[in-house]
This record gives structure tokens, C-alpha cells and sequence, in this order.
């Protein structure tokens, strides 16, 4: 399964470091990230593939937003093909 | 990574309020006609909680996996004078109150059906219906009820328009409330997922899957961004956004019937508004350059909102169909609230809207002692212009009972309030008392 990660929020250290150590304990590879400051928020976004056999796409979400919780930050993830059907002939 | 795209469309979903409003699942009852009344029901019962068992249970997974909310989960069934006619009970309240408890049992917010189509006459299960109606809705929350009295190639049942307008006044003497979950159509169309107006026609596969869409909040956001430049340039603006919400409607249909193992019918191209600031069809009018909605030109935006929303969503999905375009309701809409309530917006504006808008009347409060025959007049004055220009076009009234011109009735929660709008006090009772049936227009003989 191939899905789009948000972080958004304010900038602190070890963001991409919590997320990404999160996502390796979920089996998730990450195959694509970018990382910038937009007026100041903290905006990454990330995309992840993992095999869905191994780990439901319920745990994941559930995984990163815990980890939103924990660290103030909004963290979303939606599958792929919602953005390719949206913006892409 | 194409990371302004993505952002584009979170941003569309989170501030602009994009949503799918409804997937709508059409079920065919024809299989469960039976001349016992209760066997008919049992098996509409059993029918309905095997077909849609999944049907919340898939859309809360879309709308997890996918992170697009899904408001409603509904279902459209055939018109249930037809499937009550072959028993032979005196009403049909039981009918309704079978729909209410597999509604309630598949958790759905509404079903839709409880309808007769009686544009040129009515057969033996249509008086027996739309005589069920006050006491059926009054006595059932989730479900809804329509009549369609006119159509292009029939013409305008004046009988039924005139039984109409007493029945909206009958179940408006018991709850006025409940009077939002009842349509009187011109030229009803079979695939429409939107309430209180669907049903599952007669002309469709067994099950069926039908979307709507909405996102006035996308279009306006978008109309900001080219304010001052030419109409051309609105319209193009409305197409292109029209077009990715579709697209929407589009990929969540076919998640959807895919998962459900339902045939996927038609996306409804919809803008359709809520209550809540900034998901307003009146704020994209006035974002095109009127003071506010109800000044003259008014028509003109909104004819040229509708058709761009259509040439944008046409060509971004397999099928279209239901309503497709722009709903007016009143009560449903922040900025129609507004202008009506600044006195605005009257009753004969909006009447002028409802020639180009996807719909017609929509969720319109007047006063309580408004007589059955000028809502009657109210619904034929809508008729007329479904039926004389092609385009369905329905009265959703409510006599607000008790209260005057200037009070409000509220519906509660999400669906707002509407402000009581006077109404022409001359009557057209002797009219109305003719009864009979207007002929069909000469542009409707087309073989």
C-alpha cells in the first residue's frame, strides 16, 4: 500500500527522527520525503509503502496519531490514489 | 513527490470544507411485492439489511484510508406506491415505519421512496400513498417522501398539485419539520442521491451506488484568487474546480462499488451547501461581484454557476446524472439566510433563481396560515418551469405553523434555521379548484 504522510506544526528538534523511527518499527519504507518551513510551520511530507498483508493501514494511522498527540503536531496520512485521481488526467 | 498538488488537496479537504455529501445506495423493492401487506414488508425489511449491511461500514473505511469526509450514508428505494399497490391495506404508515427500522438498523441517515409518480394520473397505490404522507413522515425521522406531479412530456396533474398543497399543510399541522422530508418534483429524475428527493427508479439496475458531491467552499476560495478579472475567467475558474471535485465523486464511487460489489451508477455534480460559514452557494454569488444575493443579476451569476459546474464535472466522470448543478435552499445557507432575513431576497426573486438552478424552492419557510391553495399555486408556479424548460425543479415548503412573517422555525443542529418569508396575498383558489391537467408542451413532442 502506497500512502501520503503530512506532519505539520510547530518546528522542534527531532521531528523527522521521531517520525521516521516510528514508521521503520511499522515496517513502512519511506520512498519519497520533503521537508520545508512554510510562515514559520514545520511542513513535511513523506511517502510511505508497506505491505498491507503485514501491517493493516488502521495501525498506522493509529501509530501516527499518537505520535501527533504526543508531539503537538498534526499528522495525517491518506492513501495515494486519492491525490492522482484529484489532480492527474 | 509532487508536494503542492498534496497540499492543494489537503487544503481543499480541511479549510474549504470538500466533502463527499452522500453515497447513495439505489435498491430495487420489486422483488418484494406481496398482496399480504406485512409479508411485503418482512421482505423489504430483509431485503434492505442484507444489500446495504456494509454500506456505513465501507464508508467509514474510505473515509479513514482515504482522509475524505463522507456526511451521509443513504438509500433510495422504489417508489413505494408501487410496490404497496398489489396489497390491499387502506394506508401505508406501516410502509414507512418498515424503512425507518432498517434505516435504524443499518445505522443510514436517511431513506429515501416513500413517493408516487403521478404527472399525468394516478394508479390504485398513488391515492393510498400520498394519503399515508402527513401521518408516515410525522411519525418517521429518517424517512422521505417525494411526488412527482409534472413532467415535459406529460405535463402538470393539477389534481395531485392541488392534493399537494393540502398535504404539505396537513403535516405541517401535525410537525412542521417533517415538512423537510418531503418533495413535490417536476420531472423527478430516477438516480438522485440527494434527500429528501431520491428514489430508485423503475429504469435502474437491481442495486445501484450514486454519489454527491459538494464543495461550494472550494469554488469560492477559488473565485478569490480572480477577483476583477473578466466572467470568462469566472467561469473557466468554477470549470476547472468543479472539475477536480468530481473527480473526487468519482474515485470514491468506484472504491465504493468496488467494495460493496454494487454496480456504480452516476456522480451528481452538486453544489450543495450547508449551514456552516463558508460551505455557502450565496457567498460564491456574491464573490462573482453581487452586494448580495437577491440583487438584480443574481439569476445571471447563478445561471452561469450551474452551467460551468456541469461543463466542469461532465467531462471529470464516467456517468452524471441526479440533479447536477447548484442548490438553492434556503435554510441550508448561511448567506441565504442573511439576505433573506436583510429582506434581501424575496419568494419571486428566488422563484426566478429556480429557472436556473439545479432544483427549485428549496427549504422555504412561510407563515403558518398560509392557505393549501397558494402553496398548490406555489408548486404548479414551479412545475410550469421544470416542465416548460426541461429541468426538474421541486417544492421543499414549510408552513411554519403558529409562527408570522419575520419569526424563524428552526430544524435543529446542522440543518439551521429559515427566517418566514412573506408571500403574495392574492389567492389562487379558483384556479387551483379546477383540478384537471395543464397539456404538455408543444417542444416536448420530439419523436
Amino acid at each position: 500500500m502506497k500512502a501520503v504522510i503530512t506532519v505539520i506544526g510547530h518546528d522542534q528538534i527531532g521531528i523527522v527522527a521521531k517520525v521516521s523511527q516510528l514508521l521503520a518499527t511499522l515496517k513502512v519504507n519511506i520512498t519519497d520525503i520533503s521537508q520545508t518551513l512554510m510562515s514559520g510551520d514545520f511542513t513535511m511530507m513523506l511517502m510511505g509503502e508497506w505491505d498491507d498483508a503485514v501491517v493493516d493501514f488502521e495501525k498506522v494511522k493509529q501509530g501516527l496519531s499518537d505520535l501527533g498527540t504526543e508531539t503537538g503536531l498534526d499528522i495525517h496520512i491518506q492513501r495515494q490514489e486519492l491525490f492522482d485521481a484529484i489532480q492527474k488526467l | 513527490m509532487e508536494t503542492k498538488q498534496i497540499l492543494d488537496t489537503i487544503q481543499m479537504i480541511s479549510e474549504e470544507k470538500l466533502d463527499i455529501r452522500t453515497i447513495t445506495m439505489g435498491i430495487s423493492l420489486f422483488d418484494c411485492i406481496d398482496s399480504d401487506g406485512e409479508k411485503a414488508r418482512q421482505k423489504i425489511y430483509e431485503k434492505l439489511t442484507t444489500s446495504a449491511k456494509d454500506l456505513v461500514k465501507v464508508a467509514d473505511q474510505i473515509e479513514s484510508e482515504y482522509g475524505i469526509p463522507i456526511v451521509n450514508k443513504r438509500i433510495s428505494v422504489t417508489p413505494i406506491s408501487m410496490i404497496a399497490a398489489a396489497c390491499h391495506d387502506d394506508n401505508y404508515v406501516a410502509y414507512a415505519q418498515t424503512m425507518q427500522r432498517a434505516a435504524e438498523t443499518l445505522g443510514v441517515d436517511l431513506i429515501g421512496g416513500f413517493s408516487a409518480l403521478v404527472q399525468k394520473g394516478y394508479q390504485s397505490g398513488d391515492r393510498t400513498l400520498i394519503a399515508s404522507i402527513p401521518e408516515a413522515l410525522s411519525e418517521t425521522s429518517r424517512v422521505c417522501g417525494s411526488v412527482n406531479v409534472g413532467s415535459t412530456r406529460a405535463g402538470i396533474n393539477m389534481d395531485a398539485v392541488k392534493q399537494m398543497g393540502q398535504v404539505v399543510k396537513d403535516l405541517a399541522a401535525i410537525d412542521p419539520v417533517s415538512c423537510m422530508s418531503l418533495v413535490v418534483f417536476a420531472n423527478a429524475v430516477e438516480d438522485n442521491p440527494f434527500m429528501a428527493g431520491a428514489f430508485h427508479g423503475v429504469g435502474e439496475a437491481d442495486k445501484v451506488i450514486n454519489v454527491g458531491i459538494s464543495g461550494p467552499g472550494v469554488v469560492k476560495r477559488a473565485l478569490e484568487k480572480v477577483r476583477g478579472q473578466s466572467i470568462d475567467i469566472v467561469s473557466e475558474t468554477i470549470k476547472k474546480t468543479a472539475f477536480k471535485v468530481t473527480r473526487m465523486g468519482q474515485f470514491v464511487g468506484n472504491v465504493a462499488a468496488k467494495r460493496l460489489n454494487v454496480p456504480f451508477g452516476i456522480v451528481d455534480l452538486s453544489l450543495a451547501p450547508t449551514p456552516s460559514q463558508g460551505d455557502s452557494v450565496a457567498e460564491i454569488l456574491e464573490e462573482i461581484g453581487l452586494e448580495s444575493v437577491g440583487a438584480p443579476g443574481t439569476t445571471a451569476a447563478l445561471a452561469l454557476l450551474n452551467d460551468a459546474v456541469k461543463k466542469g464535472g461532465v467531462m471529470a466522470c464516467e456517468h452524471v446524472g441526479g440533479l447536477s448543478g447548484a442548490f438553492i435552499p434556503v435554510s441550508e445557507d448561511s448567506g441565504m439566510i442573511r439576505a433573506v432575513e436583510h429582506s434581501n431576497l424575496n419568494l419571486e426573486k428566488l422563484e426566478a433563481m429556480t429557472a436556473v438552478c439545479s432544483v427549485g424552492l428549496d427549504m422555504v419557510a412561510v407563515a403558518g396560515d398560509t392557505p393549501a391553495e397558494t402553496i398548490s399555486g406555489m408548486i404548479a408556479d414551479e412545475a410550469a418551469i421544470g416542465v416548460i424548460n426541461n429541468k426538474t425543479t421541486a417544492v421543499r415548503v414549510i408552513p411554519a405553523t403558529g409562527k408570522k412573517v419575520g419569526e424563524r422555525i428552526d430544524f435543529g443542529g446542522i440543518f439551521g434555521y429559515a427566517p418566514v418569508m412573506p408571500v403574495n396575498p392574492n389567492s389562487p383558489a379558483k384556479m387551483i379548484a379546477r383540478g384537471g391537467r395543464i397539456p404538455a408542451p408543444i417542444h416536448s413532442f420530439k419523436n
